[in-house]
């Protein structure tokens, strides 16, 4: 990296290497020198370089974000702060975001990922919310790949060292494997925070003259030029990148919240900023930008891990666990005693000023003068050529190689990588502190359930995206990826409020990564028009690409909703004997880009199946109804692997039998395993069938009796019959047996 | 009836802990901070949460082991004070020299959570003789060191004692003889890794933690 040049100089001398070793194009850097009518100087170089990366300026993705419905009767704050925030009725708030931590994770797993579970978190009660809730959403390389299985057992590992110790529960999220991360893995992290409307906290400066806090850990050498790491490429000497991975402290953590939330229950503070990407240069430079203010920093007074630190490598330094506060004149020593309290390093270290420029002294001297505007304002913002994916065919099921051996077929499915039991990696998470988890990953439900303390309503979420889908075609994708985070919602009977979301593609700079990109956002957003469901926070990962080769595009959706009362919501643990089975929802037995299609035929190919928007706000308003009427055991998306493994999987959490009959038409495998969207698999009792039956039909809802619930087998007439036993026992030892394999097996 | 949990740095469990007790008994919890150096002297009943006081810095429990208010609470538990560690909390009471041996990282040198079948060796003591002798109870464990070690002579004396509380039937975490929970020789002072206050309300999915706080709130 750069460092080594950089930190020996001390001023100016800006060579057009050093300009390319800050990430900057020569257009960028003329801009730089327009703006201020001279050359910048080393400490000034850094700062343009670390907000005009791609991860802090979203130079590529501005304009298309732009589209997005952000709005909505339930939004307090829609994206452009630390995070979402969403009402929830009787004053409480619910305060969300996901993002990405997928650069540092594969260079250094156990660190990378617990830093972005630490910095997500920071996030969320950096407004004023305590965490109440972590979920991710993980895709790793191919199972044999040889860095895979310690790719997993370090990020599993750092997830789990960070949430448990901070005590927040890590209640639900999604893995996939594919080759197509073996050289770049995504970790997204969301977190859940719970606050009151009346006490949101936002970064805005205000005022001039005004103290700034700096509080938490001490600054270190670690992460410098993280924000430009993760906005390039890798290739194969990426390892040298390490020192760039931050190092995560979640005692630390722990302590800040508490402080941080003692604090706020006061009216001490103005304005607050987490030190997250790109450090004190982002929270400071954001928090005076928003408030149409100036800084003032004195670098002296900033708490120091090292001896001999510059300038420059304070301001772009990415040690974690730090906060940057505003804080109300004459409440000085209110903050000072409650931080010291709490063992946290504070210092005052600035003032807000009316000149509108970022100003920084060191050991006396004026290190950096530069105007704040052109910093956050006025970055790049481009609008990258892009081309449409090509679209490819249709498949129908006729055409697709059927089965000859179903109960085969079936085992081969439930034990494949995306669709096997994840227990091996959740089991490592405290799902359960705070004592108001519902349901988490433990019963393979489709949205956890987080009870909101002391009352009887809950929040329900989830964490999606089906790379194949938008791979194949980024449009239906796009909307797919959202209307599964508000099926999965609905599966629970809960209200879907908004969505936060983490948009993981390649190298935005060649057009078919660009078209990949707009055609998701696009149907992505007709998605949330569609049903009403805002995005209010979110991120944009770019660049994840190895040696020219970009990942699957992933935009990973968290959606978030309400349970106003817990005595009316599902899961799909609750089948009972003698139940009867409904599947709302078409079925046209869609294998085009299916997992059947994946595993059963080792092929990729075809259009993935479409999502009608319109059917699938209709079915899915019927089942919420129906749960809040109570007319329903048990609830299961009908998604991934289709019919059959939605049965299995309702099978297993209510540990009894099921038995599917009544094929419609068409051939078996696309009835059993074909993907067709907008479906729920529902467990009913007998008598309230006729009623479901008919007011389906009054609706124009397609609604079919599939089969019955009991004994201890997963039958399928004409196709599989196993035992319940046997398939659990196979589905939940897969992970295991991968994890603790030789590296020999692993390989093969 | 007053009780109270003690609250260290980076102590993750003790609202949890308070809820639970404020559940059974009908009143308010108080919270202590670590920095006092004594109870109140009205307290009935302590509470040591579970988490991850001081970071797990050094030895699970080490540090907390040391600070000012466990000084006082040795000194109170000698005088026959009831006080109940969970999680971290047992891991504090063994390194304060409360409980006897150690609670070492889990054999497979994982953290694990998952709802645990615990079987109630004795009824005939202060925290659990609201159950039936050799009944089944499910207690979630959340925990990276819970791995009960004592040695040999140790480990006979507290069996014989009855100092076994809890054992687990299917052990998680490589304790030796499966024990999962342990009192002191007085019976005032006990530890367990698993979390009966994570099973004291119908959405944990079982309630078989309360009899637990019942027994030793009703023996006060």
């Amino acid at each position: 990296m750069a460092k080594k040049t950089l930190t020996a100089k001390k001023t100016s001398e800006i060579t057009p290497e050093i300009v390319a070793e800050h990430g900057l194009s020569a257009d960028e850097y003329q801009i730089i020198l327009d703006r201020l009518g001279r050359e910048p100087n080393i400490n000034e170089l850094g700062i343009f370089s670390v907000m005009w990366s791609e991860h802090c300026s979203y130079k590529s993705s501005r304009r298309h974000l732009a589209k997005f419905l952000t709005e909505g009767k339930r939004v307090i704050q829609g994206p452009g702060e630390n995070a979402g925030v969403i009402d929830i009725d009787d004053g409480d708030a619910i305060i969300f975001k996901m993002e990405s931590h997928n650069h540092p994770s594969y260079i250094e797993p156990y660190q990378g990922a617990a830093t972005g579970v630490g910095g997500i978190m920071r996030d969320v009660f950096t407004m004023g919310a305590r965490p109440i809730a972590l979920m991710n959403a993980l895709r790793f390389g191919e199972p044999g790949h040889w860095k895979t299985k310690q790719l997993v057992n370090g990020v599993v590992a750092g997830i789990g060292g960070y949430g448990n110790c901070v005590g927040v529960p890590t209640v639900g999220g999604e893995t996939n494997f594919h080759k197509g991360y073996n050289g770049n893995i995504l970790v997204n992290a969301m977190c859940v925070g719970l606050a009151r409307t009346d006490n949101v906290f936002y970064s805005a400066a205000k005022g001039v003259g005004n103290p700034i806090f700096y509080v938490g850990s001490k600054t270190g050498r670690d992460g410098i030029h993280g924000a430009t790491m993760a906005s390039a490429e890798f290739d194969d000497d990426s390892d040298e990148k390490r020192p760039t991975v931050q190092v995560g402290d979640p005692f630390t953590e722990k302590l800040l919240i508490e402080a941080c939330l003692e604090l706020m229950a006061t009216d001490a503070i103005i304005a607050i900023q987490d030190m997250g990407a790109a450090g004190l240069t982002s929270s400071s430079i954001e928090m005076a930008d928003k408030g149409g203010v100036g800084i003032a920093l004195d670098l002296d007074k900033v708490p120091q891990r090292e001896e001999g630190m510059t300038p420059y490598e304070m301001m772009l330094s990415e040690s974690q666990e730090r906060m940057l506060m505003v804080i109300k004149p004459g409440k000085e020593q209110l903050a000072f005693d409650v931080f010291e309290k709490w063992e946290l390093d504070v210092a005052q270290i600035g003032k807000t000023t009316d000149t509108g420029r970022l100003v920084l002294k060191h050991k006396d001297k004026k290190v950096c003068d530069i105007p704040i505007a052109p910093l956050a304002d006025d970055a790049p913002n481009y609008d990258r050529p892009h081309v449409e994916t090509s679209k490819r065919k249709v498949i129908k099921a006729a055409d697709v190689y059927e089965t000859q051996d179903y109960n085969d077929a079936l085992i081969k499915i439930i034990t494949s990588p995306n669709i096997a039991s994840k227990r091996w990696i959740w089991e490592q998470y405290d799902r359960h502190v705070m004592t108001d988890t519902v349901d988490s990953s433990q019963s393979g439900g489709d949205a956890a359930i987080v009870r909101i303390h002391g009352s009887n309503k809950a929040v329900a979420i989830t964490t999606d995206c089906t790379p194949r889908y938008v791979e194949a075609d980024p449009y239906e994708g796009g909307k797919q990826v959202v209307a599964e985070t508000w099926r999965n919602l609905t599966c629970v009977g809960a209200e879907p409020i908004a969505i936060t979301d983490c948009l993981n593609f390649g190298n935005p700079e060649r057009p078919e990564i660009m078209g990949q990109f707009v055609g998701a956002i696009k149907g992505m957003n007709e998605a949330c028009r569609a049903f009403d469901y805002p995005v209010v926070s979110g991120n944009v990962s770019l660049y994840n690409e190895t040696n020219g080769q970009a990942i699957p595009p992933t935009p990973a959706v968290g959606g978030v909703g309400l349970i106003s009362n817990l005595n009316h919501f599902a899961t799909l643990k609750g089948a009972k004997d003698g139940d009867t089975l409904i599947l709302i929802g078409e079925t046209t037995g869609w294998l085009g880009a299916s997992i059947y299609l994946s595993e059963i035929q080792s092929r990729e190919d075809g259009a993935p199946p479409p999502v009608d928007l319109a059917a699938e706000k209709r079915n899915g308003d019927y089942v919420r109804t129906l749960i809040r009427n109570r007319r329903v055991h048990a609830v299961h998306d009908c998604s991934d692997g289709g019919l059959a493994i939605t049965a299995c999987e309702m099978a297993f959490a209510s540990d009894i039998g099921v038995h599917l009959s009544g094929a419609t038409s068409g051939p078996t495998h696309g009835w059993l395993f074909g993907e067709d969207q907008g479906r729920y698999l529902l467990a009913v009792e007998k008598h309230s069938v006729n009623p479901i039956m008919s007011t389906a039909q009054g609706k124009g809802i397609t609604a079919h009796i599939v089969g019955t619930v009991g004994g201890g087998r997963i039958k399928a007439d004409g196709a599989f019959d196993v035992s319940l036993q046997g398939l659990r026992e196979r589905h939940e030892a897969w992970l295991p047996d991968l994890m603790s394999s030789t590296d020999e097996k692993a390989a093969e | 009836m007053k009780t109270a949990v003690i609250r260290f740095p980076a102590s993750n469990c003790d609202r949890d802990a308070a809820v639970a007790l404020e559940t059974v008994t009908g009143r308010p919890t108080q919270i202590i901070w670590h920095r006092d150096t004594s109870l109140p002297d009205d307290i009935d009943f302590v509470v040591i949460p579970g988490g991850f006081s001081y970071g797990d810095y050094l030895r699970s429990g080490a540090i907390a082991a040391r600070s000012p208010i466990v000084k006082d609470i040795i000194r109170r538990a000698e005088k026959g004070l009831p006080v109940a560690g969970f999680c971290n909390g047992f891991q504090i009471l063994t390194e304060a020299g409360l409980l006897p041996g150690a609670l070492m990282r889990n054999k497979n040198l994982k953290f694990v959570c998952r709802p645990e079948k615990l079987i109630v060796q004795t009824n005939n003591s202060r925290f659990t003789s609201k159950y039936a002798a050799k009944s089944e109870v499910i207690y979630p464990v959340a925990h990276h060191d819970g791995n009960y070690f004592a040695d040999d002579a140790t480990l006979n004396r507290i069996e014989k004692n009855g100092q076994v509380l809890f054992r687990y039937a299917n052990n998680p975490n490589g304790s030796l003889r499966d024990i999962a929970g342990i009192v002191n020789e007085a019976g005032n002072v006990f530890g367990m890794m698993p979390h009966p206050e994570r099973a004291t309300d119908p959405v944990h999915g079982g309630t078989d933690g309360l009899d637990f706080f019942k027994s030793i709130i009703e023996s006060i």
